[in-house]
């Protein structure tokens, strides 16, 4: 099959449109398909979740700008380690170190909640660095674990568990 | 130093071994991004501060008790390649094209089968990268994991107890795990189905790119399915949703396979033998044709109409008929007329080769 448009290209590109109720087919080789702007999901270039990213950002740049302007000549946003300001993150879409993280926290969690759905790490802790953070999720889990066991009525292994769980949280604590 | 090694063949070691589900599942790949603490990401970071980087990550590279995937691994600086061996390991996909092209004191260690390739210096100060053949995604996390755990022992990463590893960019924060599927979609190609089938994977946080990554072409029919959600969910829920959706995808190339096997099956075997016809004869090929019928020449052996080519010689030609590869070979630059003469003498070459083999 020829593509519709130029006539001298085989089409490569098949799909339907609904427009107005009505199905239209349309059948265009890839040059006049990129012409139209017409291309499938996942073979165009540069449309990507990192391009996109920026506009995310863009916005809640504005809005940060908005929320920020009463206060007239307000410092821009800026990150005290390296220097990194809110604006230039948001044009970039990248930190310029792991500092950024909170100094811009204010304005980043309605962000992740775009991209990922989620605000909160849930995954992996590593030893050195997360040493709290798995100690508290060992708790949780044995916690969990606890009242299974007294719904079960297995009371003794429960006191067993009630005991470790008191002492993880005395480690915490200390 | 020996780079040619790693750049002289096409296949890696890794490659050469059949992986489960090959017949549509190329290859299955895990990365995660690590940074370390205390320095600034390598967009920001000093000349000084980048080459510290690597000091440390060297050092912990021949620290005792390591993995003994990286037993005899080496660090190569990307300093000391030449732009087209770099380009060789960005064909390869043991590189990014971001670190063969845009690091400061950019660095990679490769395992001697180079199923891992971990990356310093490119976005992330270290990025951990295993691949495996065919289907197994759980695979390449658990090794990713240990080697995490091992580099972990030896340095101290970025972290934040609620956002997790924290990354360079805001897409990989929290787990920094990116795991990715290679599949080859032929006969869904064929009956016009990706249309439907991209969009409804999308939906459920995966994402669909060509085979070089973000932004690239998809070629031969050939695409990469990964996680797009870092944050927020565990590594091993990451792992195993991709595992099902792909799962699913392979079930649907399957159909898609049987249904053209039965509805048109002469046009189906006209078309892969005219593709095996005009790789074994063609005199002069763009490598956008070659992968095409390569496809063709890959269905054609997946579904049993092709004997005599193993699916390896096609993994390898996908490979060594990209341009940095037939420079490399040829050791001189070549234009793309050149390039398009010299890949066509490539595949003719090969395809006796299988069949002598055989």
């Amino acid at each position: 099959m020829q593509c519709q448009e130029c006539g001298k290209r085989p089409a490569t590109l098949h799909y339907t449109k609904i427009i107005n109720g009505e199905k239209n087919e349309f059948h265009l080789c890839e040059v006049c398909a990129r012409e139209r702007g017409e291309q499938m999901a996942g073979m165009d270039s540069g449309f990507s979740i990192n391009n996109l990213l920026s506009g995310l950002l863009n916005l809640d740049g504005q809005f940060a700008e908005q929320q920020a302007r009463p206060a007239a000549q307000a410092q821009p946003l800026r990150c005290p380690t390296c220097g990194l300001t809110y604006s230039q993150f948001s044009k970039i879409g990248r930190f310029g170190c792991s500092d950024c993280y909170d100094a811009f926290s204010a304005q980043l969690d309605p962000l992740f909640r775009r991209v990922h759905g989620h605000t909160t790490h849930r995954g992996k802790v590593p030893e050195r660095t997360g040493g709290k953070l798995r100690v508290r999720r060992e708790i949780d889990k044995l916690k969990q674990e606890m009242a299974t066991r007294i719904e079960n009525e297995e009371f003794e292994e429960a006191a067993r568990l009630r005991d470790r769980i008191r002492d993880l949280q005395e480690k915490l604590d200390s | 130093m020996s780079l040619p090694r790693f750049t002289q063949h096409a296949l890696s070691e890794w490659m050469k071994g059949k992986g489960p589900r090959s017949d549509i599942v190329i290859s299955s790949r895990v990365r995660i991004a690590r940074n370390l603490s205390g320095l600034p990401f390598p967009m920001l970071a000093t000349s000084s501060q980048s080459s510290e980087v690597v000091r440390r990550v060297e050092m912990a590279l021949r620290e005792e008790g390591r993995p003994s995937v990286l037993k005899d691994a080496e660090l190569i600086r990307m300093d000391d390649l030449s732009d087209l061996e770099k380009r060789v390991l960005v064909e390869k996909h043991l590189i990014s094209p971001h670190l063969a092209e845009e690091s400061r004191h950019g660095a990679v260690i490769l395992s001697q089968n180079e199923a891992v390739s971990i990356m310093v210096n490119e976005e992330d100060h270290i990025r951990i990268q295993c691949l495996f053949p065919g289907f197994q995604p759980e695979e390449a996390w658990k090794l990713a994991d240990e080697l995490d755990d091992w580099f972990e022992s030896q340095l101290t990463y970025a972290f934040s107890e609620t956002k997790g590893y924290l990354t360079s960019c805001p897409t990989n924060v929290g787990t920094g795990i990116r795991a990715s599927v290679m599949v080859h979609l032929p006969a869904l190609a064929l009956t016009r189905q990706l249309n439907r089938l991209f969009p409804a994977i999308t939906q459920v946080g995966l994402a669909v790119r060509g085979i070089y990554g973000e932004g690239s072409e998809a070629l031969g029919n050939l695409y990469q399915v990964s996680n797009q959600v870092t944050l927020g969910q565990r590594e091993e829920e990451i792992v195993q949703k991709l595992e099902g959706v792909v799962r699913q995808m392979i079930e649907h190339e399957h159909t898609a396979r049987n249904r053209i096997r039965e509805a048109s099956f002469i046009q189906l075997e006209d078309r892969i033998h005219r593709s095996h016809g005009i790789l074994s004869s063609a005199r002069v090929i763009s490598s956008k044709e070659a992968m095409e019928r390569l496809s063709d020449v890959r269905l054609g052996i997946d579904m049993g109409l092709i004997s005599g080519v193993t699916p390896q010689v096609m993994n390898e030609l996908m490979v060594i008929t990209q341009p940095g590869f037939l420079q490399i070979r040829a050791n001189q630059r070549l234009d793309t007329e050149e390039r398009d003469i010299r890949r066509a003498e490539m595949i003719r070459e090969q395809l006796s080769l299988g069949r002598e083999r055989e």
